[in-house]
Order: structure tokens, then sequence, then C-alpha cells
């Protein structure tokens, strides 16, 4: 118990430097993939120190708590996860960070950051399904909700979730902000949605939703460790793969417009969620 | 310590050029010349912007965006005039709907020549803005710095400017 509590510690002190190191990899290898250089590894970090220097220019003060309440909770999840929590109850506490964030850019009156906001709830609205049948289908394995039972697993869950994690990677593209998905904060800037749910911030605010991110990235990682969790040497593969997979479809990939997202990420965790939990279910009760 | 010079975060606007200078800021960004190497990213927000580019001669339509866009980015600031248009107006100086250059406007610290501007000396530029952009940074940082720039945001400059004639500006900068 306590070594989880060392480990949920652990994870609020080192998530930002793992998260900001991954984001940093990331931009790297995209770049790679361009035939570009990329930046420096820790760009991010130069990023959001930089922006922390800035002057904070605010439209509407209520903006600050919102992003502020948009952290804590990110770290929260992570902090529950890591703790051995119930996973429903994180995944509550994971759409209450997405709430906030979605508050605060309302909250701006920017017509891009409303664009910005609606559209990120279409996303909530897109993966949360596929979300909550993968800890259906957990459970139906496990028998538990429990991080740590699902992760000693005498066989690794994906054995008998493929379908679910085939869903999971693709909502993660949404819930990480790649380029198919990223209808609410587009990637490049000097485009149509100008920067989206972000538009109306900037220096403090923007560092904030920034570190985050960062939380966030390691936390979804960290949920799809669970996929592979019986093993450790099998968790950090199948890990690395998912991160590899993740960028090449930012790289291939175009921006969709919402209609295709919703109705495609709906019938993902149809086909590939519920097309795996039914014969589970047979299996397990028949 | 400061980090604007690792991550300078650009906001490109095309007043009323040809395009040319425009189509060299963006081939900045190809793997040719690829300026995200040093940290630079092309962002459309002047809220999350360091450095802002102009490209081409101001025109009386664009006058307020120009002023908008400059207004809204946050302290420290660099503005960096792209060819020569965004200088005097360039060949289209003469006509009825140009204004001038971008000094007619807002304070420019950083003229980068060319018609169109190379994307080697569009590089060069920034590089010498991000020097100006850490000075400004340190000077921000100094309790007189702070006072001043609060009173800068109130867009005294512009004000001044505003219903003179355009004139001829030569390597104007603001400290």
């Amino acid at each position: 118990m306590t070594q989880h509590l060392i480990l949920a510690f652990a994870y609020v002190l080192f998530a930002p430097l793992i998260g900001g190191l991954m984001s940093g990899l990331d931009r790297i290898i995209t770049a790679r993939m361009q035939g570009r250089q990329g930046p420096p590894l820790l760009q991010p970090f130069y990023d959001v120190f930089k922006l922390f220097q800035k002057q904070n220019i605010v439209v509407n003060h209520l903006q600050m708590p919102f992003v502020f309440c948009h952290l804590v909770f990110a770290v929260i999840t992570g902090f529950l996860f890591f703790e051995g929590s119930d996973i429903l109850l994180i995944i509550f506490v994971l759409t209450l960070a997405g709430v906030f964030f979605v508050l605060a850019a309302y909250s701006t009156g920017s017509p891009f950051s409303a664009i910005g906001a609606e559209r990120e709830l279409l996303l909530m609205m897109g993966y949360e399904p596929m979300l909550i049948l993968a800890i259906v289908g957990m459970f139906e394995v496990t028998r538990s909700f429990d991080i740590y039972k699902i992760m000693e697993s005498p066989t690794p869950v994906i054995m008998f979730l493929p379908g679910i994690y085939i869903g999971i990677v693709y909502i993660l593209a949404i819930k990480l902000r790649k380029s198919p998905f990223d209808l609410s904060t587009s990637h490049h800037g000097h485009q149509e949605l100008v920067k989206g749910l972000t538009t109306d911030m900037g220096g403090t605010t923007l560092a904030m939703t920034e570190i985050a991110h960062w939380y966030e990235t390691v936390f979804l990682y960290a949920f799809v460790y669970l996929f592979f969790g019986s093993n450790p040497f099998l968790g950090a593969a199948g890990v690395i793969g998912t991160y590899f997979l993740e960028i090449l479809i930012d790289n291939s990939v175009s921006r969709t417009k919402w209609e295709f997202m919703l109705s495609s990420s709906w019938l993902v965790a149809l086909i590939m969620g519920a097309g795996n939990l039914i014969p589970l279910f047979l299996i397990n009760r028949g | 310590m400061a980090y604007f010079k690792k991550s300078p975060w650009l906001l490109h606007y095309d007043a009323s050029s040809c395009n040319g200078c425009d189509i060299e800021v963006l081939a900045c960004l190809t793997p040719m010349y690829d300026v995200e190497r040093f940290g630079c990213i092309n962002t459309g927000d002047p809220k999350q912007a360091d450095i802002f580019l102009i490209t081409g001669s101001v025109n009386h339509r664009n006058v307020d965006i120009i002023k908008n866009l400059y207004d809204q980015m946050p302290e420290p600031k660099v503005v960096v005039a792209v060819g020569i248009c965004a200088y005097s107006g360039g060949v289209f100086a003469e006509c009825y709907n140009i204004q001038g250059g971008v000094a007619t406007v807002i304070p420019v610290d950083v003229y980068v020549p060319g018609c169109a501007a190379k994307p080697e000396s569009i590089i060069d530029g920034v590089v010498h803005a991000i020097g100006i952009l850490e000075e400004k940074h340190t000077a921000r940082r100094s309790p007189a710095g702070k006072a001043l720039s609060d009173f800068k945001l109130t867009d005294g400059y512009s004000n001044v400017k505003q219903g003179t004639e355009p004139e001829e500006t030569g390597d104007e900068s603001e400290s």
C-alpha cells in the first residue's frame, strides 16, 4: 500500500519530466518522418519556461481558476491511478479535467475558443464510450476495478481484449490531440481554427495547459501499460510500440471533420469494443 | 535565465504584398531550412507569439488589423519587417491605397532586406530579433521596466502616428 502511495507521489513529481521528454521525442520523430532535423529534445521545456516568463494577458479572469482546475484534476487522475484507486473513479476525474478545460475556453468569449470548446465536447463524446467499454472489458477479465489487480493478471489482459486495445489506440489519438482528431486545438496555428481551445491562452495559462497535457500523456500511456501489465518487459514494449504507432498515425493522415470523428469513434467502439465484449461474456457466463 | 533565445514563436502577417516574401517565409519551415531546429514555431495566435513577422506594405484597410495584432501580443515582443515593401512600400509605394512601410503603424525592430527576401536572410533577421527580444526581457524585469511595459500596452505609439502623413522612417527601434 505504501509502495503504491510512493509511486503516486513519484508520478506527481516526475510525470511532467517524463511527459515533456516524450513530447520532445515526439517532435523529433515527427520532424524526421518529414525529412527535417527537428528541435532539440528539451524543446518542450524551453517553450514552457519561456511561456512562464511572458506577460500574462487574460481576457476574463475566470479563465485562470478553470485552467488551474484542469491541471489539478489532470494531476489527481494520475495520482489516483498509481495509488491503485477504483478505475471508474479515475475515468470520471479524467473527464472532469476535460470539462474544466472546455469551461476555460468558453469563458474567454473568443469565437475561435468557442469553436474549439464545442469540438472538444464532441471529442469527449467520441472517446468516452470506448474508454468505458475498455474498463468493462478489464473487469470482465479480472473481476476487479482495481488497477494493480488488473496489472497482476496472470496472462496479459490484451490476450482477451485485442479488439478493445485497437479501440483504445483509436481514441488515444483523440486524447493525445493527434492529427486526424486535432479538431479542437489545431497543431498548426496558422489555419482556420487558429489555436482552437487555447486561442485566448498565452503565457502562464498556456504553460499550465501544456503541463496538464504532459500529466495526461503519462497517465494515458500508463493506462495502455495495463493491457500488457503482467510482464514489465512486455508492458514497456507495448507502450513504446503504441507511442510510435500514434506518431505514425499523426504524420500519415490529415485532419477529419467532426462528423467522421464522432461516427467513426462510435463505430470503432461498437465493432471493436462490443465485438470483443460479447464473445467474452458468452465464454465467461455461458 | 531567459528562454526566449531557445523558443521564439512567430506570428506571420502578410500585409499587401506580391506574396513573394510570404512564400519565402513559409519556405523557412520546409525541410531545406527547417527553422524548428531553433525552436521556432509559426503560430497563428498573437497571444502566443514573441516575434511579429510582417511582409508587404501597409494599406489603409489593414492598419487596424496590424495594430490589433501588435497590441494582442504579450510583452516582450519584437517586430520584424521582411522585404522592401515592409520597409517603405517598395514598388507599391505610390499606389493610392498604400500608406507605406510597417513603421507607419507600429515600431519595427528589425528590417530584412530583399525583394523577395531570401529564406537565409529571413532566418538571419529572426536571429537578430531574438537578441532584441532577450534585451527587452531583461529590461522588463528591472523595476522601471515593469512599470513601462504596462504603459506600452496602451498603444501610445500608434495613437501618435495616427493621422500623420506616411513618412520615410529609417532604422527605427524601440527601446
